[in-house]
C-alpha cells in the first residue's frame, strides 16, 4: 500500500511540473493550443493522483497498517472509525496532503469550466499548478506520509491526541483548509489577469463566487475552530489569541476585505491596484498560515510538530511575493483607475475605510503574532504577546469596524446627501442609544472596568447594524410591495432576489451583529469550583447543581470517570449534567469532557451556557472536583455563525432577470435594484 | 403644534445619547481590584498559554502557587510595578502577558498606531488624489448632466424608489 501511495504522489509531481512548464510554454508561444490542452488535462490528473494517494492513506488508516510512520504515529486499532477517516489531516505530513488533494480538487473544477474563457483559465491553471509543484515537492522529499517504519513494527499505533478525538475533528479541519487553499483560486486568476493585461473587469465576475464560497469555508472553519476549543479545552473559552488561531484570522481579515473592495473595482473601475495586492496578500497569508502551524518558529500550543519544513515555505513565499511583486511593476498601468471620487460622504470612501481597518486589523494580528521572534531577534529576550495586547489594540479597531458596518450600507454610490443619511440613520441611532441606557440602567457600569466600556459599545453597535439591517429590508419590501401588491414578506424575498449578493451581505453582517453579541457577555462571565460528594450542591448564578453520583466506564479506546448532575433553576429541575474526564490508552493521556447546557428554554434573549467541568479526584480527600463556569450570551456566536453562512449561500444564488422599465428616449434603461 | 413635540423628543434624546456618551468617557479609565488586574496581566507558565486567572488544570504545577503568591503581594501593598518584577526574576520575562511600555518592547504598542497614522493618510491622500482627478471624457454625443437638471433626476429617482 505504501508502493503505491508513494508512486501516486510522485507521478502527482511528475505531471504538475509538467502542467506548470508545457502550460507557461503554451501561453508564450502563440499556436500551441495542443500543448496548452496536455497541459491542462496533466493537471486533472493531478487531482487523480493526489486523490489515490490519500485514499490510500485512508484505507492504511482503516487496516490498521502501521508498518507506515503516520498511521503508527496517528492512529491505533480501537481509533472510531471517524478519526481513522481525519487521520488524513492529523499529523503534518497528511495534512500537507490533503492540502494537496484540495488544491488538485479546485485545479479540477477550473479546468473543467476554461471554456468560460480559455486564455485567462490557462493563465490561471499555470499559477495553480505552480503552488501544486511547491506541496508535491514538499511531500516527497521533506514531509512524506508514507515513509515506512525501519524495524520491527509495533503492535498497535500511538493514537491520535486526546484534543483531537472530538467530533468536529472531522469538520473543523476541512473547512479551514478548504478556505485557506481555496483563496489560491482567486489570487490565480488575479495573477493570470495581471500577466496577461486582461480587459475588463470579467476576471472580477469569474471568481467572486469561488471567493464567496472560499470565504465562507473560512468563516465556519474558523468559528467551527473556535468551538472545538470551547468544547474540549475546558476553560470556557473559544479564543486565546493563540499564534496558530491569529494565522487563520489573518487571510480572513484580508479575504474580507478584498470582497467589499473589490464592489469597487466591478461597480466604478476604482483600487485595481489595491484589489491585487488585497488577492495576493490573502493567499501568502494564507500560506503563511501553514507555515506558521508547521514550522515550529513560534511556540502555540496547537503548532505541529517541529520539523525542517519551515525553510521549505520560506523560500515559497519569497518566490511568490517577487513573482508577483515583478507582474505588478511591470503591468501597473493597466491598473489605473477609471472614475473620480465625487464626494466624501459615499459607498467608495465607506469602503476605503473599511478596507483601511480591516488591513490595520490584519496588521496587528500579524504584528502581535511576530514580536515575540522579533523581540527575541532584536534584544534577545523572549517576551508574551497575549490576550491583553489584542484586547487593547484588536478590540477598538473592531469596533469601529462595526460602527461602518452599520453606516455603509446606507451610502449610495458616488454620492449620498446628509439628508438621507440621516433620515435612515435615525431610528437605527435611537434603537442602539436605548439599548445602551437600558444595559446601564440593569446594572452595566462601563466606568468599572475597561471590559463593560467594550461590552457596553459592542451592544448598542451591533444593535445599530441589526437595525440598518432590518431597516433596509424593510424599505426596500415596501417600495416592491407598493409597486406589486405583494406582502411584505414576500416583497422582502422577491427584493432579495434582484440583488442576491446584496442582500446576502446584509445577512451576513446581520450574522456578524449576532456574533458580536455573543462575544460582548465575556466580562459577565462567572465560575465556582467545589469538590463535590454525593448529594452536594454547587450555586452558580440563579442554578444550582446537586451530585446525584458518580460512575466510570470502559470503552475500548479510553476508560472514563464521569459525574451525574441534577441542575436546579429555583425548585424546577432543568436537566442532567454528565461532565467526563477521559483517560486514553494509546497516548497514556487524560482528556476532559465539558458538559455544556444552553439555558435557551429558561433565558432566550439572554441565554446562557452552563458549562461543567469533571476536574478530576482531589488525591487528599479523595473527592472529585466540578468545576462549573455561567457563560452569557456565548450560543449567540455560534447562532451568528449560521446566520452569516445562511447570508453567503443567499448571496451565490443567482440574481433574477432584471425588470428593464420602458422610459423616454434619452434615458437607458437600467436594471431595477443593482448597485449594492 | 406637533412639530414642536417632535423637536422636543429629538433634542432631549439628543441630550441622553450625549450624557451617556459624557458618561463613557468619564468611566473609560478605571481599573478594578487589582489582584484581577494583575492576574489578568501575567500568564500561566505551565505551557497552556492561558492568562493566570484563567488557568484551570487541576493539579497544575503553576497556577495555584503563582495566584498565591500575587495574593500575598497584593496583601503586603506591594507597588504593581515591584509585583511583576518579582514575577519576571521568577518566572522570566514570558510570565508578562503583553509587552510592557519600556524600551524595546514600546514598539510593540506604537507600530499598530503607526500603522493607523500612515493608512489615514495614505486613504485621505487617495481621497483628495481622486477627487481631483478630471472628469473622464464621455463618448460622442453625450452630454453630462449638471446643476438642476442632474438634481432633477436625483430627486425623481428617490421618489421612484423611496431608497
Amino acid at each position: 500500500m505504501a508502493q503505491l501511495g508513494s508512486y501516486a504522489l510522485l507521478f502527482a509531481l511528475a505531471l504538475s511540473g509538467y502542467s506548470f512548464v508545457a502550460g507557461l510554454v503554451a501561453l508564450m508561444r502563440p499556436g500551441s493550443e495542443r500543448m496548452g490542452e496536455t497541459a491542462r488535462r496533466a493537471g486533472i490528473a493531478v487531482c487523480a493522483c493526489v486523490f489515490l494517494a490519500s485514499l490510500v492513506l485512508v484505507v492504511s488508516a482503516f487496516q490498521d497498517d502501521f508498518s507506515i510512520a503516520y498511521i503508527l504515529h496517528h492512529s491505533n486499532h480501537d481509533l472510531p472509525a471517524p478519526y481513522k477517516f481525519a487521520t488524513l489531516w492529523s499529523g503534518q505530513e497528511g495534512s500537507l496532503l490533503f492540502w494537496s488533494l484540495l488544491l488538485g480538487a479546485y485545479g479540477l473544477v477550473l479546468r473543467l469550466r476554461h471554456k468560460t474563457d480559455p486564455r485567462l483559465f490557462a493563465y490561471a491553471s499555470v499559477v495553480i499548478a505552480a503552488v501544486q509543484v511547491f506541496f508535491l515537492l514538499l511531500l516527497n522529499f521533506a514531509a512524506h506520509p508514507f515513509a515506512t517504519v525501519q524495524g520491527t513494527i509495533p503492535a498497535d499505533g500511538n493514537g491520535l491526541n486526546p484534543l483531537l478525538q472530538y467530533p468536529e475533528m472531522v469538520i473543523h479541519p476541512p473547512m479551514l483548509y478548504l478556505g485557506y487553499v481555496g483563496f489560491t483560486v482567486p489570487f490565480a486568476f488575479a495573477l493570470g489577469a495581471l500577466a496577461m493585461r486582461y480587459p475588463g473587469e470579467k476576471w472580477i465576475h469569474i471568481t467572486r463566487r469561488w471567493t464567496m464560497v472560499t470565504w465562507g469555508f473560512l468563516t465556519c472553519g474558523i468559528f467551527l475552530g473556535a468551538h472545538w476549543a470551547y468544547s474540549v479545552l475546558g476553560w470556557g473559552g473559544y479564543w486565546g489569541w493563540d499564534p496558530v488561531e491569529n494565522a487563520s484570522l489573518m487571510p480572513w481579515l484580508t479575504g474580507t476585505a478584498f470582497l467589499h473592495s473589490v464592489m469597487m473595482q466591478e461597480k466604478r473601475g476604482m483600487l485595481k491596484m489595491w484589489n491585487m495586492w488585497l488577492v495576493f496578500a490573502t493567499f501568502w497569508l494564507a500560506i503563511l498560515g501553514t507555515f506558521l502551524t508547521r514550522s515550529g518558529i513560534i511556540s502555540s500550543v496547537h503548532a505541529f510538530a517541529q520539523s525542517g519544513i519551515g525553510s521549505w515555505f520560506v523560500w515559497f513565499l519569497a518566490l511568490s511575493c517577487a513573482t508577483f511583486a515583478f507582474f505588478f511593476f511591470k503591468n501597473k498601468s493597466h491598473l489605473q483607475s477609471e472614475h473620480k471620487l465625487e464626494a466624501l460622504v459615499s459607498r467608495e470612501s465607506s469602503f476605503l475605510f473599511n478596507n483601511l481597518l480591516f488591513v490595520l486589523a490584519c496588521f496587528t494580528v500579524l504584528w502581535g503574532t511576530w514580536f515575540p521572534k522579533i523581540s527575541e531577534l532584536v534584544q534577545n529576550t523572549k517576551v508574551t504577546v497575549g490576550p491583553p495586547f489584542y484586547n487593547s489594540v484588536a478590540i477598538p479597531v473592531a469596533l469601529l469596524l462595526l460602527l461602518l458596518t452599520a453606516v455603509g450600507p446606507l451610502l449610495a454610490w458616488r454620492k449620498t446627501s446628509l439628508e438621507s443619511l440621516k433620515r435612515n440613520f435615525l431610528w437605527p441611532t435611537y434603537g442602539a442609544v436605548a439599548v445602551g441606557i437600558a444595559m446601564m440602567i440593569f446594572g452595566v457600569r462601563p466606568w468599572k472596568d475597561i471590559a463593560y466600556f467594550y461590552a457596553l459599545m459592542s451592544a448598542m453597535l451591533s444593535t445599530l447594524v441589526a437595525l440598518t439591517v432590518i431597516s433596509e429590508f424593510v424599505r426596500g419590501g415596501r417600495v416592491i410591495a407598493g409597486h406589486t401588491g405583494q406582502n411584505l414578506l414576500g416583497a422582502i424575498v422577491h427584493l432579495w432576489h434582484r440583488n442576491t449578493r446584496r442582500y446576502g451581505g446584509y445577512i451576513v453582517h446581520f450574522g456578524v451583529a449576532v456574533v458580536v453579541i455573543g462575544i460582548l457577555g465575556t466580562p459577565f462571565n462567572k465560575e465556582v469550583e467545589k469538590e463535590m460528594g454525593y448529594g452536594d450542591k454547587m450555586a452558580i448564578g440563579p442554578y444550582t447543581l446537586v451530585c446525584r453520583s458518580y460512575t466510570q466506564e470502559e470503552k475500548p479506546n479510553y476508560g472514563s470517570e464521569w459525574a451525574i448532575l441534577d441542575v436546579f433553576k429555583g425548585d424546577k429541575q432543568i436537566t442532567q449534567l454528565f461532565p467526563e474526564r477521559r483517560f486514553y490508552k494509546a497516548s497514556q493521556q487524560t482528556q476532559t469532557m465539558p458538559q455544556i447546557y444552553p439555558t435557551f428554554r429558561e433565558d432566550f434573549l439572554l441565554v446562557k451556557d452552563l458549562y461543567v467541568v469533571y476536574e478530576g479526584v482531589n488525591q487528599d480527600t479523595g473527592r472529585p472536583i466540578i468545576k462549573a463556569h455561567l457563560n452569557p450570551l456565548v450560543p449567540w456566536i455560534w447562532a451568528g455563525l449560521v446566520i452569516m453562512i445562511f447570508g453567503t449561500i443567499i448571496g451565490l444564488v443567482p440574481n433574477a432577470a432584471p425588470i428593464r422599465v420602458p422610459v423616454a428616449a434619452r434615458v437607458q434603461a437600467a436594471p431595477v435594484g443593482a448597485g449594492d | 403644534m406637533i412639530s414642536a413635540v417632535k423637536a422636543r423628543v429629538k433634542r432631549a434624546l439628543q441630550l441622553a445619547a450625549l450624557s451617556l456618551a459624557l458618561l463613557l468617557l468619564l468611566g473609560a479609565g478605571d481599573s478594578g481590584s487589582r489582584f484581577n488586574e494583575l492576574g489578568h496581566r501575567m500568564m500561566c507558565v505551565c505551557g497552556c498559554s492561558q492568562i493566570l486567572l484563567e488557568c484551570n488544570h487541576v493539579g497544575c504545577k503553576y497556577s495555584d502557587r503563582m495566584r498565591d503568591e500575587l495574593m500575598a503581594a497584593v496583601d503586603r501593598g506591594d507597588s504593581d510595578d515591584l509585583t511583576l518584577q518579582a514575577f519576571v526574576q521568577k518566572y522570566g520575562t514570558t510570565v508578562i502577558a503583553a509587552p510592557t511600555n519600556k524600551g524595546f518592547n514600546r514598539v510593540a504598542w506604537v507600530m499598530p498606531f503607526l500603522a493607523l497614522g500612515l493608512g489615514l493618510t495614505t486613504v485621505v491622500f487617495i481621497v483628495r488624489a481622486w477627487k481631483n482627478r478630471p472628469t473622464p471624457a464621455l463618448a460622442d454625443g453625450i452630454k453630462p448632466l449638471r446643476g438642476s437638471e442632474l438634481e432633477q433626476f436625483r430627486a425623481q429617482a428617490q421618489k421612484e424608489t423611496e431608497l
